[in-house]
């Protein structure tokens, strides 16, 4: 990698500030987990399907893997990470839990922060809705059926 | 895998970006919500040379209305357009076609110029725009200009727009009163590209459609209109027989690309079914109102 064709950045990271000298090919998911340890956002694809590296960056859902780290210089950027420490999905986490949402747990992180959001802007969803907004996370093991219940029985 | 490397430039105004454009060219990607070109780049099935990131340039943000036609800047997010109160009480159409757009981390980056600069065959808002017969602004420093979705959409990945020019809005012209739409898809998936989909606008008056344009995606290289079935439908009442015989026609108009995952004949067969559904759908709603 050429040298001069690093860039500085500065960003907000689960509540940290965070600077950091990126090269421009850099994306934002191999940011977290290389440079910076937070290896709770997964990397399955790199192409935008398989949604396990979705982060929070200001405040939206975001796939880490289809943006560039160049691209979070001055955002404010949630991972798993910080969410669990926060303590603000700690109840969807014991439901996960409780009814066998998570098998492997590659999925999980980033369906914890999907759902996490969908609570936040419906939190009365159907189970209809939940599978819409889950559709773009795959799971390869449960089955999707124990989500859903995890998280019904939350919005509960 | 991991993108190739390129030279990343972040413009700060409109006017510098389009000296980028027209000094880099062809070796130049425009970097917008990044959806689709992110994976083309970890699929290193592109490799431009420079990037030019616009997600700083707040010119092609923003919805307005002006003496009734809507201007979509191209930065707008799908899902901007999908909450937008302009959009859904003045283009409901797109407000009914946005939820069909990949899922929702997706379309809180996505944007409506990446996709019509894109022109995916089974993309949703490009068939939206030849419906609504939406005019889409290209800049360049040569100049501005606007051309009509049936002329800007050209064929696979292929539009009108020149290497130096950006997609800077879409224009939307006013919608009558007395404008009926309805907006189907069949995918595999929810948030999959559609296998085939369907926009339709027109105007009733009574039971009766006129100015009939049904735009289909997922069928063709590009969105089409299907001009016989819409002849069939322009100016009588909506009834059974009348539906019958615009499904007929379209079965006979289209002739979808051959796809080892979707043989033509199924295609045609889901298209028919979608225009039937839609005008089923629409023929209730005629009534009722
Ligand atoms: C898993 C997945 C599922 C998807 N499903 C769908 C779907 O069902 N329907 C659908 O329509 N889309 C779908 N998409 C694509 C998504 O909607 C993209 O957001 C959209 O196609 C491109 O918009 P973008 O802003 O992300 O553009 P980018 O990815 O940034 O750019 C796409 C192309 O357009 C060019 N470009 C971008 N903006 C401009 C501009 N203003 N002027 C000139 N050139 C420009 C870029 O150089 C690039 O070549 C999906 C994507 C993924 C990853
Ligand atoms: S790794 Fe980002 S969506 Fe699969
Ligand atoms: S728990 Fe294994 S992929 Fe979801």
């Amino acid at each position: 990698m050429l040298d001069d064709n690093n860039t500085r950045i500065a960003l907000t990271v689960n509540g940290e500030t965070v600077t950091a000298n990126v090269p421009a090919r850099l994306n934002l998911a191999d940011f977290f987990r290389h440079d910076l340890g937070l290896t709770g956002t997964h990397v399955g694809c790199e192409h935008g399907v398989c949604g396990a590296c979705t982060v929070l960056v200001d405040g939206k859902l975001a796939r880490s893997c289809l943006m560039l780290a160049v691209q979070s210089d001055g955002a404010r950027v949630e991972t798993i990470e910080g969410a669990d420490a926060s303590g603000r999905i700690t109840k969807l986490q014991q439901a996960f839990h409780r009814r066998n949402a998570l098998q492997c747990g590659f999925c999980t992180p980033a369906m914890l922060l999907t759902v996490g959001e969908l609570l936040r802007v419906n939190p009365k969803p159907s189970r209809d809705e939940v599978r819409d907004w889950i559709s773009g996370n795959l799971c390869r093991c449960t089955g999707y059926q124990a989500i859903v219940d995890a998280v019904m029985e939350v919005s509960a | 895998m991991k993108a190739p490397d390129f030279r990343y430039l972040k413009p700060k105004t409109l006017p510098e970006c389009l000296s980028l454009l027209a000094e880099h060219g062809d070796l130049a990607q425009v970097l917008a919500g990044g959806q689709s070109l992110m994976p083309l780049l970890n699929l290193r099935l592109a490799a431009p040379a420079v990037l030019i990131d616009i997600n700083g340039l707040s010119e092609l943000s923003g919805i307005r209305e002006a003496d009734g036609s809507i201007t979509i800047g191209a930065l707008e997010r799908h899902e901007e357009i999908a909450q937008s109160a302009i959009v859904r009480q003045r283009l409901p159409l797109l407000a009914d076609a946005a939820p069909h757009i990949a899922h929702i981390a997706i379309r809180a980056r996505g944007t409506i110029g990446g996709s019509v600069a894109l022109a995916d065959p089974a993309a949703e808002w490009p068939a939206c725009c030849l419906a609504l017969g939406a005019e889409i602004e290209l800049a360049s420093t040569r100049g501005r200009r606007r051309v009509a979705a049936a002329d800007y959409f050209q064929g696979l990945y292929t539009t009108a727009r020149q290497a130096d020019e950006l997609v800077a809005a879409i224009h939307f012209p006013p919608a009558a009163p007395n404008a009926v739409h309805a907006f189907r898809e069949i995918s595999r998936r929810r948030g999959d590209f559609a296998i085939a989909g369907l926009a339709l606008a027109a105007l009733r008056t009574g039971e009766t459609l006129h100015n009939v344009r049904l735009a289909f995606f997922g069928v063709s290289d590009r969105p089409i209109l299907a001009s016989n079935a819409m002849a069939a439908l322009e100016g009588r009442p909506l009834g059974a027989s009348m539906i019958e015989a615009a499904c007929k026609a379209l079965g006979a108009e289209l002739s979808p690309p051959e796809d080892p995952a979707y043989p033509a004949a199924y295609k045609r067969q889901v298209a028919t079914t979608l225009l039937a559904r839609i005008l089923g759908d629409l023929q209730a709603e005629l009534l009722d109102a």
